[in-house]
């Protein structure tokens, strides 16, 4: 297990007054609700550790609003497409505007999900195997061949996913060889890849990495175990049907491997101040990347200010530190 | 302190009633409907930027600065005695000529009135008849209330009275207590169609046949485009209907303020109902509608929306002929906010929903709409609130986006499982592969 680390140096009074920071949350992506959540939580956070903070939509009004009221940073809560496909951020670029977060280009390879667990199983890492196809593929090769390669070489139960995406919208488990073509229609409704994984059995984990100015750090991790069993959509954001453990009840040696292989996957893609990667142990003890998200949630039911709490930090300070080193590059 | 593993230190002693509350994905692909650059077909708001603004700012200002002893006051809990003459005035456009103000108890919108009346009338287990699909407000005030909900099928004349008797039937031969019919007879909640006169009748009568209670829910009958509005069931038998009544699309949904015509032995019983509930209904808004009543020109200004949303239905119509692919169907409204859409075979709204989000183009799913799980092949879509240029955008992304499911169906749904190799229908072989080995490159 690592060692909880010291709470940072809170941003000096003079310093933190002077700051304006931006918290941008909404965006057009089916994680809205999400992002509007996180940027509340944000925003309350911020103020609370006295930073002059507004919150705006990703919107038309962004860039205008932006050069009428230049922001020493800007935080970007925004979940899903724009907001973490690196877009946004590249427009940020344009502007001048300084953010916390991953650079664009990393953003760009973290939403692909495939190509960055091709990045990470590169770099040494274990992740369950996949494929991933775009709905043009099926049409042309025919479905169902395309689909009996799949489960003979991934067998059952799969994951099906959107290639991109959070919040766990459009995932399903799927056992049953017969409720495939099915679960392929759904997810396709999210976007035009899909992603089919092995599944594998294990213990869930959040693993969060900050990175104050000293190089990434692992938080402790979380251990989800949703009622359900599957951490969908509604597990994770109705408070009381999933059951978070942190630090995760895990040997002290799969709690460092596990928060080893967070900030390999940190570093790999080249992310910067703060990521979620989301893993699993299989009952061999082997930790296996699923995938990283470069803007994690920081709803009230979210893991990343979980991981933060136990680390003995407070949200609000390390979020307003975060915020100063961004500014203070400028 | 400390985090709750769970989030909800509460999480064991909330009543099992709640336990269908939960955040579902279909919440979140609604948030971003809001959005101006999504057309929504979805919410049912009217139209409210078509009344006088001014006229009703400086009358409800008049009513705080001249009358604010009375106006910012509690009330009586039945509702104020001079709106419910008005409303007696408002029900008599729709034929009920013998109601009596002392029968009409004022409610915090119509909704609050349809809780009172399941409140009143419902024991967990109890039988409920409602349309298939049904407005889905009501749905959940029985569910919270515990009823069991048995659809009954409608068409393009509203509810078949042939499907009602035959429900009536097996649920007499099942032993079950149907406490009552619900119905939205006038262009209905979500299917658009209206109950036909002869319907009318026959479902009164079979109402005496089998002593049925009906809930007669009407929040749009006064908004027809085609003929004048027909006559209510309650005006055709004043003791086994319950009548509920809302200012919601003909003045503003704001203000809250609806009402329940009932017998006086059921009305006693609503008072104290909503006594215990709410003390009392919103005193400021009731003398709002009230005044609005005695001093605006309220007739016509019904008929304004009506010919703002007759131009809103036109649209909506005219582009579904005009785009829709093949196999869809839509319901024909002659009043009122909404089209039922029927999607070509195979299709489901709910799950073709983050697509449609995506072209940015919302509506309500149908399976919403039942009780059962039914209704996945449907959608409803409002024609109430977007302008007729919007409304015409929405259905061309609309149509494109049932055309791009259509596709994918065409490639996922002939596949046929039963011939993979090694995989037994039902079966979860896992028969390949190094599990998270290198040796299996990805497809890319």
């Amino acid at each position: 297990m690592s060692e909880t680390a010291p709470a940072p140096a809170p941003v000096a009074g003079a310093d933190r007054h002077a700051l304006r920071a931006v918290v941008l949350a909404g965006g057009l992506t089916f994680e809205r609700e999400v992002s509007l959540s996180s940027g509340t939580q944000v925003w309350e956070e911020l103020v609370r550790a006295g930073v002059d903070t507004e919150i705006r939509d990703a919107d038309s009004g962004l860039l205008p609003g932006l050069a009428a009221a230049p922001a020493d940073a800007v935080f970007i809560a925004l979940h899903g497409a724009t907001g973490e496909d690196g877009a946004l951020r590249a427009v940020l670029d344009l502007a001048g505007v300084p953010y916390v977060g991953s650079p664009a280009a990393a953003c760009r390879l973290a939403w692909d999900k495939p190509a960055a667990k091709s990045v990470i199983r590169s770099a040494g890492v274990t992740t369950p195997d996949w494929v991933a196809l775009p709905h043009s593929t099926f049409r042309e090769l025919g479905a169902g061949a395309v689909l009996d390669l799949m489960v003979a070489r991934l067998g059952l139960p799969l994951m099906v996913k959107p290639a991109s995406g959070g919040s766990a919208l459009g995932v399903q488990k799927v056992s049953r060889v017969e409720d495939l073509p099915a679960a392929m229609v759904s997810c396709f409704a999210y976007g035009d890849t899909v992603m089919v994984e092995r599944f594998v059995e294990g213990v869930e984990l959040a693993l969060s990495v900050i990175d104050l100015g000293d190089g990434p750090e692992a938080l402790p991790a979380v251990e989800i175990v949703p009622e359900s069993g599957v951490f969908d959509y509604t597990s994770r954001y109705t408070p009381g049907l999933t059951e978070y453990h942190t630090p995760a009840r895990v040997s002290e040696d799969v709690a460092d491997r596990a928060a080893a292989l967070a900030v390999r996957v940190h570093e790999v893609l080249g992310l910067a101040d703060l990521s979620r990667t989301d893993a699993i142990v299989s009952p061999d003890g082997q930790v296996h990347f699923l995938e990283v998200n470069v803007s994690p949630g920081l709803t009230e039911t979210s893991m990343f200010p979980m991981a933060i709490e136990a680390a003995g930090y407070e949200l609000g300070e390390v979020l307003a530190r975060l915020l100063a080193r961004r500014a203070g590059n400028r | 302190m400390p985090r709750h593993p769970r989030l909800d230190p509460l999480a064991d002693r909330y009543a099992a009633r709640t336990h269908g509350m939960k955040t579902s994905e279909i919440r979140a692909l609604f948030s971003v409907v809001s959005r101006p650059e999504v057309v929504s077909l979805a919410g049912g708001m009217p139209a409210v930027t078509a009344l006088p603004l001014d006229v009703v700012g400086s009358m409800i200002g008049d009513l705080v600065s001249g009358m604010g002893a009375q106006t910012l006051q509690y009330g009586s809990g039945q509702g104020d005695p001079r709106l419910r003459e008005r409303i007696c005035d408002v029900m008599a456009l729709e034929g009920i000529a013998d109601a009596s103000p002392s029968e009409v108890v004022v409610t915090v919108g119509s909704q609050q009135a349809l809780d009172l009346v399941t409140r009143v009338f419902v024991d967990p287990g109890d039988v409920v008849l409602a349309e298939g699909p049904s407005y889905v407000g009501a749905l959940g005030v029985f569910q919270a209330s515990e009823a069991r909900v048995r659809h009954v099928a409608m068409d393009d004349h509203g509810l078949i009275p042939e499907a009602l008797e035959e429900a009536l039937m097996a649920c007499r031969a099942n032993g079950d207590r149907v406490k009552f019919l619900y119905t939205v007879p006038n262009f209905h909640n979500p299917a658009g169609v209206t109950l036909s006169e002869e319907r009318r009748e026959a479902i009164v009568a079979l109402a005496e046949k089998y002593d049925l209670l009906i809930i007669e829910d009407n929040p749009y009958g006064l908004l027809g485009f085609e003929h004048e509005p027909l006559r209510a069931l309650r005006a055709r038998n004043s003791q086994r209907v319950i009548y509920l009544g809302s200012f919601s699309k003909t003045f503003s949904p704001g203000l809250r303020v609806g009402w329940v015509l009932a017998p006086l032995a059921v009305r006693e019983k609503l008072v104290l109902a909503t006594e215990a509930q709410v003390l009392c209904p919103p005193s400021l808004t009731q003398y709002a509608v009230a005044r609005y009543l005695d001093t605006q020109p309220w007739r016509e200004q019904i008929k304004t929306f009506t010919e703002l949303y007759r131009e809103r239905r036109d649209a909506c119509l005219e582009s579904l002929a005009a785009l829709m692919p093949a196999g869809t169907a839509w319901t024909q409204p002659e009043g009122g906010f909404y089209v039922w859409l029927k999607l070509p075979h195979g299709l489901d709204a709910k799950l073709m929903q983050p697509r449609a989000v995506n072209a940015h183009v919302a509506y309500v799913p149908g399976i919403g709409f039942f009780a059962d799980g039914n209704g996945r092949e449907y959608m409803r879509l409002s024609y109430c609130y977007p302008e007729p240029d919007q409304i015409r955008e929405g259905v061309r992304r609309l149509a494109r986006v049932i055309e791009a499911e259509l596709d994918l169906h065409s490639t996922f749904d002939t596949v046929d499982t039963g011939t993979f190799r090694g995989v037994g229908r039902g079966g979860s072989p896992n028969i390949v592969g190094p599990a998270n080995s290198d040796t299996y490159e990805d497809g890319r």
